[in-house]
């Protein structure tokens, strides 16, 4: 089931028989043709019936595992990965900043890879595991980088901070911290508009010098 | 190598740790587009493609029949606001003119100007309904390009914004040594992390609850409340927190006020989050200003005449004013000075103030052009600032609170190494590397204004303090902590700091540096208060650390408690009170490729007594990368043969990221100056970046012989 939708995975599987979307279009075509009769068209639009039928199969179901919680949804192909959170879910700890890719406030993991949510659709992470800032911390005890995050006060305002916390465990994990210049370089994805980046460096550097799991 | 580097980090001050920390940091804080409510629908605005005119049609119908579209709202079908009626109209010329308002006619009056409004049963089905709503317009012709029409700016209205004349300006022309230089700054948009939002919830037929953006929510309730001709008792706001604001959200914008006729028009809760490119024409932008600076100066040094003069941009129906020019009238002892300041209507949206606003922008010409008069008399630049250290206010006369601006210059010069700065310019290299060394000043008035706290001490133990202030990131709730348990005696574990509620006792908006001294003084004056109300409590003779849980649990009681509004004494009058900065930056600048990096960073604050070391250092060290980000990147660009940005979003909009910024200090002379409020505390938001994109400017001028008068400074310029 969950690689029957992964074709637009960058390494999809293409599409297997009995895709519901192929019947999606199937169906959607052959409404084509009736609305296309004149007198049925109008009235089928003033009525919204066309979109009312296609509404249903406009949406996929998604099979997401996230910060350890399986999700079933039907969304709309649409749909991005980061308003599947924030406006569906109410996971609201991963931030819109841009929703284009510049600023890095959705950055959340995919697979244990960061990635931007906003540029990431939600039929994207079907069968995938989503870890958010909600599932960091283990129920009362903070992650390491977010005490670090605390301790060296590496926010303002905290917009920028959940996108920043998983980008910075994903910079440690992914060996990126070995020297301040490095950690600066890669985490330049995540733009801080308070202008806290000298305290979320040594936050970094701390938690990578403390050699803790992250 | 790489072991010890990582070992080797800087200490982090110390002072609590940010009271929200632990809800920031799992992303438990809820910043307003995070409440979503049951049944609520979402808007997407429409924004007009042409710069200037009349919609002629507008056809909503393929919006309408769209799927989940619950309304589309133009100036057609959009309900008369009882408020708008008896408000003044924005589209008569500006006499101060009035506020933009949202689909009250078909008139276009900038790029992006919305048109409609289309709201949905979700954000994706808004999304794209909105992009079928067409229009088509009559077109005029307009002017977005300020630099074209600076001989049509005019002094606005009121005395704070008169031509200023002390002695006789003119005397800077009889000096030996003198400087006389135009800079410009270009628009600066605030864009704070978070996008401009809000949800609207009508609870009744006459009351409705928002959850804003906004940076005063007793003065978002008022607007709305004005605008719905409602008792401003039956609009409740709600910001618990805030993403950053700079500014931006100081007013309460067109698109709040719509949201919230929306929510009333379909009997659902309405949620509207602005673009990123929306940040950029509908919540105000530092103004695109053109500065004249004239000094003169006798040869050892003394400044004979001064004239500051700006011409700013505002809009076609809006009046907008700053402090661009006041700075001149008092940071320098000089007899003769003159300050001109003047504004130019284009047709954008209205700018409004952005961090450090006019100041910020004054500064950079000022502290510019002492730096050149500093090269011209062959003086080291902190050395002629001192020859006209001004003692008492040159501009009233008083003395001042307290100044401790000389001690700032020697901190900075001392932590920077400024003995090291070439006094020729163009003559330090490494690597080749430019290097170069520049300080610039900064200044903000720093008063007191009035604020009511309710003080309880609870059954637990635990101390509530609350008023309705907000807390755009800089650690309000921390400090007020901090001051409560100093006044209060109690540690900060016990005490829990309530604001973003209108519905809390009132606070003021948060902007201009106050809300330290304002709502902390009235902190500070609640907490004696309680204190007080135990000590008549318990009688004479008790402990004045008492176990307070256990003294109302005695007295058989729930709780104590007292509301205090306390506002400056009138000592203050008698007095100037200013915060103060002093900015100091290393460069490197590439020559071939023109690059400039930011090296070292001191920036000192001499601003009262320090009651919130780690937030406090924290606001110093994003003011002064806000400078930077203005001084080497930040510029939204207009298209002027289209009236439209061409680079409103955060990839063509440059602001800094990690990679260009160093650890930085930040310094404090940590003086309490008591006359201002019972802490001794003053404000440093302003400040901290106040000065700085000067501080830069002078810095790649003593690394290259080249002056940049026009920010931002970027590569292209500096290239050689
Ligand atoms: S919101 Fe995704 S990168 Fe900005
Ligand atoms: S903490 Fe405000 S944007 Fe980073």
């Amino acid at each position: 089931m969950d690689e029957q939708y992964n074709e637009g995975l960058p390494d999809g599987q293409g599409q297997s028989a009995g895709n519901p979307r192929r019947d999606f279009l199937k169906k959607s075509t052959l409404l084509t043709a009736v609305a296309l009769t004149p007198g049925v068209a109008v009235k089928a639009a003033e009525n919204h019936v066309d979109e009312h039928v296609a509404a249903v199969f406009e949406k996929l179901p998604v099979d997401i595992e996230i910060n350890g919680v399986k999700h079933n949804v039907l969304v709309e192909p649409r749909v991005t990965l980061l308003d599947l959170l924030r406006e569906q879910l109410n996971l609201t700890g991963t931030k819109k900043g841009c929703d284009y890719g510049q600023c890095g406030a959705c950055t959340v993991h995919v697979d244990g890879h960061r990635v931007n949510s906003c540029l990431t659709l939600a039929v994207m992470v079907d069968g995938k595991k989503v870890t958010t800032i909600e599932g960091l911390a283990k129920g009362d005890e903070l992650h390491p980088m977010q005490e670090a995050f605390i301790k060296h006060d590496g926010f303002q305002c905290g917009y920028c901070t959940p996108g920043q916390i998983m980008s910075a465990v994903a910079c440690v994990r992914e060996g990126h911290a070995g020297s301040e210049m490095e950690i600066r370089e890669y985490m330049s994805g995540n733009i801080c508009r308070c202008g806290a980046y000298p305290n979320i460096v040594n936050a970094i550097m701390e938690v990578k010098a403390g050699g803790q799991q992250v | 190598m790489k072991q010890q580097e990582l070992l080797n980090i800087p200490p982090f001050t110390e002072g609590i740790n940010r009271v929200d920390g632990k809800l920031k940091v799992t992303g438990a804080a809820k910043y307003a587009a995070e409440f979503n409510l049951p049944n609520m629908a979402w808007a997407v605005l429409v924004p007009s493609t042409i710069t200037k005119g009349t919609i002629s049609t507008i056809d909503t119908k393929a919006a309408e029949r769209a799927p989940g579209v619950l309304k589309v709202i133009t100036y057609l079908n959009a309900p008369k606001l009882p408020g708008y009626d008896s408000g003044k109209d924005p589209s008569k010329p500006p006499t101060g003119g009035g506020p933009l308002r949202l689909f009250v006619d078909n008139t276009v009056k900038f790029n992006g100007h919305p048109i409609a409004m289309v709201v949905a049963d979700s954000f994706e089905r808004a999304t794209y309904a909105a992009s079928l709503v067409k229009a088509t317009y009559n077109k005029e012709s307009f002017q977005t390009d300020a630099s074209k029409v600076l001989d049509k700016a005019d002094t606005p209205k009121g005395p704070r914004f008169a031509d200023y004349k002390r002695g006789n300006p003119e005397e800077w022309q009889n000096a030996p040594v003198k400087v006389e230089e135009e800079y410009i700054i270009p628009i600066e948009v605030h864009n704070p992390m978070e996008l401009s939002a809000i949800v609207a919830h009508w609870t009744a037929d006459d009351k409705v609850t928002v959850y804003d953006k906004t940076q005063g929510v007793k003065s978002t309730q008022n607007a709305i409340a004005q605008a719905f001709k409602l008792p401003p008792d039956n609009v409740q706001v709600i910001t618990k927190f805030v993403g950053g604001a700079f500014g931006n959200a100081l007013r309460t914008w067109p698109h709040e006020t719509a949201t919230v006729m929306a929510a009333q028009m379909i009997k659902r809760p309405v949620k509207l989050v602005l673009t990123r490119e929306m940040q950029f024409n509908s919540v105000g932008f530092r103004p695109y200003t053109w500065q004249k600076i004239r000094i003169g100066a006798t040869a050892d040094g003394k400044f004979t005449g001064l004239i500051h003069e700006a011409r700013a941009q505002t809009s076609s129906f809006e009046e907008f004013t700053e402090g661009t020019v006041n700075m001149a009238r008092f940071m320098y002892a000089c007899p003769n000075v003159g300050t001109i300041y003047k504004i130019t209507p284009v047709d954008t949206n209205t700018p409004t103030w952005m961090r450090g606003p006019g100041e910020a922008t004054g500064a950079f010409a000022l502290e510019s052009a002492i730096d050149e008069l500093a090269y011209k008399l062959n003086l080291d630049p902190i050395e002629l600032r001192i020859r006209n250290h001004a003692d008492t206010d040159p501009e009233n006369g008083k003395p001042f609170s307290t100044k401790y601006l000389k001690e700032a210059y020697e901190m900075g010069a001392d932590k920077i190494g400024w003995k090291n700065r070439p006094s020729k310019p163009g003559t330090l290299t490494e690597d080749g590397w430019l290097i170069g060394y520049g300080m610039g000043s900064g200044v903000f008035g720093a008063g007191r204004g009035r604020a009511t706290v309710k003080a309880t001490m609870q059954s637990d133990g635990i101390l509530l303090l609350q008023t309705a202030v907000t807390d755009i990131g800089v650690g309000t709730g921390t400090a007020m902590t901090q001051i409560a348990a100093d006044a209060f005696g109690i540690p900060s574990s016990k005490i829990k700091f309530e604001l973003g509620d209108s519905s809390l006792p009132p606070s003021p908006t948060q902007g201009g540096s106050m809300i330290t001294s304002t709502v902390g003084g009235a902190v500070h004056d609640a907490c004696l208060a309680l204190k007080e109300k135990f000590q008549q409590l318990i009688g004479n003779g008790g402990s004045d650390k008492p176990d307070y849980a256990k003294v109302l649990k005695d007295k058989g009681l729930q709780q104590l408690d007292v509301t205090i509004t306390s506002s400056g004494s009138s000592e203050m009058r008698d007095f100037s009170s200013y915060s103060y900065s002093v900015h100091f930056v290393q460069v490197k600048v590439h020559p071939k490729t023109g690059v400039t990096r930011i090296n070292k960073v001191v920036s000192v604050a001499d601003s009262g007594h320090i009651v919130s070391p780690k937030t406090a250092r924290s606001q110093v060290v994003g003011g002064a990368i806000g400078g930077i980000g203005m001084a080497l990147m930040e510029e939204a660009v207009i298209d002027h043969r289209f009236g439209r940005y061409v680079n409103a979003d955060l990839a063509g909009y440059h602001v800094p990221v990690h990679a260009d910024i160093p650890q930085i200090d930040a310094l404090f002379v940590n003086k309490p100056d008591y006359k201002v409020n019972p802490m001794g505390a003053k404000g440093m938001g302003e400040i901290a970046l106040i000065g700085m994109s000067a501080a830069v400017a002078n810095a790649i001028y003593n690394a290259t012989g080249k002056r940049f008068r026009e920010l931002p400074i970027t590569p292209d310029k500096v290239m050689i």
